[in-house]
């Protein structure tokens, strides 16, 4: 016979490989989902334009640069902001001090109340970007609860879970995030 | 009779391990199609503030970075620094690091940018204002507070 066997290559040492490889990919990959918070800046303002929106639309929240918060000029707190940010968006028993509210048609939801107030957030120099971002995380909290309000009433569903987008319009019509940021001024130094 | 014995098991059944490599490669695949290597090095210390109300940054494409924070040496100072790219910048250099993201992107993209502002908790808002002012002027508005998700914030 002249037609020798192929000899067999030896595989034992093939997991060795992989697991070499492995161990390297292992200790490189990095799996941060970069996570945070989705905000839209204004466009520069030209000159001083004033915006006349009515005193009773803004719900003012300004924070020290020691951290320390005041909300419609008085001294607050963070705990109680979400709260005071959903009662005051809602205005439940159509107070005079608390904002206007317009009879909208929106497509899907039919004629719906929408509150024309805004929250205004000032922020000084001084301020820490951990408080910072507590207190949008504190104003996003709120309206996203709002927003849950709204598709619960008419959908059944939490807005995180309404996967219809046009739906998704609607309630994002419904409750705008209203949400301005003042311009810059230095109050408490650095 | 000997045929109706049982068998004695002499010593360790061996394991058939023929599949092991696949398994193994299974795996490395797995890590390889996950991993993304890291771009740049961090020369400013950045630990994310924490939130609930995150949202995840879908198409990491599309997104720039600007890191602010305290240098890792102590020679740059203790001062926030901004850092664009590998190196130190000031405010200044923003627009232009904005026109270069622009640039490298896909025409069709150019209006979908992001720029992720990853800053360490204990920085001063004075410098995240003086960055978003940048971003303003040169139409750059969609912007993401970069933070580390938690069930719940403790105050």
């Amino acid at each position: 016979m002249a037609s020798k066997e192929v000899p067999e290559i030896n595989a034992g040492s093939m997991a060795d490989i992989a697991f070499l490889l492995l161990i390297f990919f292992l200790v490189t990959t990095t799996m941060d989902v970069d996570t945070g918070i989705t905000r839209k800046l204004p466009p520069p303002v030209e000159d001083d334009t004033k915006f006349d929106i009515n005193d009773r639309n803004i719900f003012k929240v300004l924070v020290s640069s020691s951290d320390r918060l005041m909300v419609e000029g008085e001294r607050s707190d963070i705990s109680t902001l979400r709260d005071d940010v959903k009662a005051f968006m809602t205005n439940p028993t159509n107070r005079e001090d608390l904002p206007e509210k317009e009879l909208k048609f929106i497509e899907n939801l039919g004629e719906i109340e929408v509150s024309k107030g805004v929250v205004s957030l000032k922020n000084d120099r001084g301020t820490s970007y951990e408080m910072y971002i507590k207190i949008q995380n504190e104003l996003t909290a709120a309206f996203a609860e709002l927003r849950d309000e709204v598709s619960l009433q008419f959908y059944g569903v939490k807005f995180k879970n309404l996967l219809n987008e046009d739906y998704r319009k609607a309630v994002k019509k419904a409750v705008p995030m209203a949400i301005s940021e003042a311009e810059p001024e230095n109050i408490g130094g650095n | 009779m000997a045929r109706f014995k049982k068998k004695k098991s002499t010593g360790m059944q061996k394991i058939n391990t023929s599949a092991l490599p696949d398994i193994i490669f299974m795996l490395l695949f797995f890590f390889m199609v996950t991993t993304t290597m890291r771009e740049i090095t961090l020369i400013v210390q950045v630990k994310p503030p924490e939130a609930s109300e995150v949202q995840k940054l879908e198409k990491k494409s599309l997104v720039s970075y600007i890191y602010v924070g305290v240098p890792l040496k102590t020679q740059f100072g203790t001062e926030s620094r901004i850092q664009l790219n590998d190196a130190f910048a000031s405010t200044s250099e923003i627009p232009e690091f904005i026109a270069s993201e622009r640039e490298s992107r896909d025409e069709a993209d150019r209006g979908f940018l992001i720029t992720s502002i990853k800053a360490d908790k204990a920085t001063r808002m004075g410098v995240i204002t003086d960055i978003k002012q940048e971003l303003r002027k040169v139409g750059a508005f969609k912007i993401n507070y970069s933070s580390r998700k938690v069930a719940k914030l403790s105050y």
